[in-house]
């Protein structure tokens, strides 16, 4: 019989290894994770960090394994290395190429809520000033179905779309109409309180298939102070529009939101608890948005990036504990997180994307007929300015929009992978340009990183998670359940 | 354990003219219309008057076949017993003779070399550097011959794709004759590196082909090294990704033993990572025969002493939607959570408990034992289910 070959025969002579492109972030005095571009990581002490940039990498040692088999390094010869690289970039971004899928539709800035911390609600009666009318909402079906994406989503938006609900339906049949034609994945989501939602109303949505977003602070004391409505209702609205929408329209189809307003902060509990008592299988702990009354009210200024980081740390490890304790519950937000950090797949969340969702990820017309690249967009226009209009509905072509310099001066400005701190930065894989939220905050779309709540808030989560999932297996067993659930 | 190939007691009761090996496709049914019998050789099991007209005769103990002309009558010995309908033999001319196919067996496989350009510490069927392209030529014809009604066939090695362009050529002949059939072919992926290979693989078209590929290790050396051959990690990883890129179906298969167990969980990262693409992982016992024999103590390690990297590795692998399959392994040696992907799959032949399992009251769902492991030594971990 020949003879076996023993496995040192079949390892590389020390120092016969190559790069791979990579960035590093110190996690302690003695610890890094190091990331590559298609956001695959790993954790190593800062000695073999230099050991691995010096070459000095012992090739039994189980460093250079975890570092050859994740790509940070290659030895000659190998080439699949190379290419999967290239393959999980192309898969990373292979969404693209299907450009805007996400189609908003303000149908009306009217409102029954008059929450502080609302960007751009409306407390009127004044149906001409607010609503959308049916000329431009045909206009903006044009150009919804010009997007080459095979799936189209129509999200609408307001105010309270409900106030509007006649043209709601026009848009639904008439795009349904357009679609016997262009057979595309087309799904329809209102984002509403449910305050005022009838049967007719979810009839209509049943027969249409249409998905209801709406909107949970938390327990009722908590819900009905951040979102104040005549009668003092909205949380027993909410519950009873629930409970006959989930009947009407089948269980998943109504998901909420939550938002983080000044008055939630120690209640993070309190808000998850009340999620699970409805039902929920999952909570998106949401931060304030800068824009609109937010800033008006002083809702936004009321706390600062590290105090969400702490209520979000806290909401995090409580849902943590209701997964050990056999519940599946998801937050959503780590969801997202996740699903960049430990898969090669990108979940299209417009807030996290390279280059920016704006108006490729996502588009927004306006009651008025003004198009935006986002909703944050047509946020800053209710404050007054104009910077993300990509377009009119009456005077636009689909060319004009999609080439509009007001999107695609900040999408290149913005794009991480050459933005000034971003580029070098190792959790940049998993982050996105949030052009929009520099621009309001700082003045231009870059921004200022050191200064930046984006920033900081995604490297507060980011590492957050990282220190979860690496010192408990469970809750990397967790996290993966998670990050293949987007 | 049933013995598949061996010697016959008497080849020809005189001596007879063929000097070729043939394939016989056996028949019990003595009522076979005569067009069939020239095709057929007759499988007589007791005294009753053998019919005649067919093209040949094997005799198990106890057959008498008077007045069939002595120069087409084999005698088989009584390891032989299992024959049956439909079952495909090769009788070579010095006296040996195989089972091909058997009728009543999920579990077949062709071999068609033993031909390899790994040189894995486990084998279970160690290569040989002759030329066996006769093994090719006998399962064209042994395809003809096999029920077309035959749910699945295997092709193993050796190494299926040294023929290169002969093994494309058989795919398309199994793809005419047994269109029903599916296949699974076991190969160590290299050649498929070739992408120009991969194509002409994915031209045959097959309606339900799948190949099974080995990858051990995330550590392209470990791997290279249990397959003694170095850069087989890359060009196996790269053959992968070829077959994918050409849509077919691959299976990525590990073997567990002392070299792999403790690189599960990083391995089926690798996979959700890189391959998620691959249609099925099958997480495998090993087989303590062959090769395995002679490494035993560099391989051998009680499967309950990985019980937790097997779980996690299958944890891992579930919660990116990958397709796992646990093989070989006691039902008494896996972590409960292993039970959903836990597969009874030890071909029929080779399969058997020991002595400690007899209380078991789990038996029907256990995998149980290959037969080499019964007789060379396994787990001294068995509890049986009471």
């Amino acid at each position: 019989m020949t003879k076996f070959k023993p496995l040192v025969e079949y390892q590389a002579n020390k120092g016969l290894y190559e790069l791979l492109p990579f960035k590093f972030e110190p996690l302690s005095e003695d610890d890094v994770v190091i990331t590559n571009f298609v956001g695959e990581f790993a954790f190593i002490s800062r000695d073999e960090l230099r050991a691995t940039v010096n070459k000095n990498l012992d090739p039994s040692s189980k460093t250079y394994s975890l570092m050859r088999s994740r790509h940070f390094i290659r030895e000659l010869g190998d080439e699949a290395s190379v290419e999967l690289l290239g393959l999980k970039t192309r898969t990373k971004y292979s969404k693209l190429r299907n450009f805007t899928n996400l189609h908003i539709f303000v149908v009306t800035l009217r409102c029954d809520h008059s929450c502080q911390y609302c960007q751009v609600s409306r407390q009127s009666e004044n149906r001409a000033a607010f609503d959308m009318t049916i000329d431009m909402a045909e206009k903006a079906l044009a150009i919804v179905f010009r997007s080459p994406n095979p799936a189209i989503k129509i999200e609408f938006q307001g105010g309270e779309p409900l106030l509007n609900f006649d043209l709601v339906k026009h848009i639904v049949l008439r795009a349904k109409e357009i679609n016997e034609t262009q057979q595309r994945d087309l799904q329809f989501v209102i984002t509403t309180t449910l305050s005022l939602v009838t049967d007719d109303i979810l009839a209509f949505c049943k027969s249409h298939k249409i998905y209801l977003s709406s909107s949970l602070d938390g327990p009722e004391d908590l819900h009905n102070h951040n979102r104040p409505r005549p009668g003092r209702d909205s949380h027993a609205r909410f519950v009873e529009g629930l409970e006959r929408a989930r009947s009407a329209l089948g269980y998943d189809a109504i998901s909420a939101l939550m938002t983080t307003s000044p008055a939630s902060l120690t209640r993070v509990r309190d808000i998850v608890d009340e999620y699970l008592k409805l039902g929920f299988d999952g909570i998106f702990l949401r931060h304030l948005s800068p824009y609109g009354f937010a800033i008006k009210t002083k809702s936004y200024g009321a706390y600062n990036v590290e105090r969400w980081l702490k209520f979000y740390e806290e909401g995090l490890d409580y849902i943590i504990e209701i997964n050990k304790q056999g519940v599946r519950f998801t937050e959503h937000f780590a969801a997202l997180m996740l699903t960049k950090m430990l898969t090669s797949n990108d979940p299209g969340f417009v807030d996290l994307m390279n280059p920016s969702g704006a108006g490729i990820g996502a588009v927004v017309f306006n009651y008025d007929g003004d198009i935006y690249a986002s909703d944050e967009s047509r946020m800053l226009r209710e404050m007054g300015d104009t910077t993300f209009k990509i377009g009119n509905l009456n005077t636009s072509s689909y060319e004009d929009v999609f080439t509009n310099e007001a999107l695609l001066g900040p999408l290149e400005d913005s794009f991480t992978l050459s933005a000034p701190m971003c580029s070098d930065c190792a959790f940049e894989p998993w982050c996105g340009a949030d052009p929009v939220f520099h621009y309001a905050m700082h003045g231009d779309v870059l921004g200022r990183k050191p200064e930046s709540e984006f920033c900081k808030r995604i490297m507060g989560v980011v590492k957050l998670l990282l220190e979860r999932m690496r010192s408990d297996p469970q809750v990397k067993t967790i996290f993966m359940g998670w990050a293949n659930r987007c | 354990m049933l013995t598949l190939s061996g010697r016959v007691i008497r080849k020809s009761e005189v001596a007879s003219d063929t000097k070729e090996p043939g394939l016989y496709s056996l028949s019990t049914n003595a009522t076979l219309p005569s067009p069939l019998r020239e095709m057929k050789a007759f499988l007589a099991r007791d005294s009753s008057t053998a019919p005649s007209g067919f093209k040949r005769y094997f005799a198990l103990p106890g057959a008498s076949l008077e007045g069939t002309p002595p120069e087409k009558i084999t005698r088989l010995g009584p390891e032989f017993d299992y024959f049956g309908d439909g079952d495909v033999v090769s009788l070579s001319p010095d006296g040996r003779i195989r089972s091909i196919f058997r009728a009543n067996s999920s579990h077949n496989s062709i071999l068609l070399t033993e031909q390899c350009n790994h040189y894995c510490l486990m084998c279970s069927q160690p290569p040989k550097r002759v030329d066996d392209s006769w093994l090719l030529n006998e399962a064209f014809e042994a395809i003809k011959m096999i029920p077309r009604e035959t749910a699945e066939i295997g092709f193993t090695g050796g190494e299926p794709t040294i023929y290169e362009g002969g093994f494309i050529k058989l795919l398309e002949h199994i793809k005419n004759w047994l269109p029903q059939t599916s296949v699974h072919v076991l190969s160590n992926g290299r050649t498929f590196a070739d992408e120009k290979y991969a194509k002409a693989y994915a031209q045959v078209d097959h309606p339900d082909l799948m190949v099974g590929i080995p990858i051990y290790s995330a550590d392209a050396s470990l791997h290279d090294y249990v397959v003694q051959s170095k850069g087989a990690f890359d060009e196996t990883v790269r053959g992968v990704l070829n077959l994918k890129r050409y849509k077919q179906r691959v299976e990525i298969r590990v073997v567990i033993h002392k070299q792999t167990c403790d690189g599960l969980p990083e391995l089926a990262s690798f996979i959700a990572r890189n391959l998620l693409f691959v249609d099925q992982v099958a997480l495998m016992g090993l087989e303590n025969i062959g090769f395995a024999r002679a490494n035993i103590d560099t391989l051998w390690v009680d499967p309950i002493e990985y019980k937790d990297q097997l779980s996690e590795a299958v944890q891992i692998l579930t919660s990116y939607g990958i397709r796992a399959a646990v093989y070989n392994h006691p039902l008494c040696l896996v972590n409960a959570d292993v039970f959903p992907v836990y597969v009874k799959s030890i071909s029929d032949w080779k399969n058997e408990f020991a002595k400690e399992c007899e209380p078991c009251l789990r038996k029907s769902e256990c995998g149980g034992f290959f037969s080499s492991g019964i007789r060379n030594g396994y787990s001294q971990s068995l509890t049986p289910f009471l």
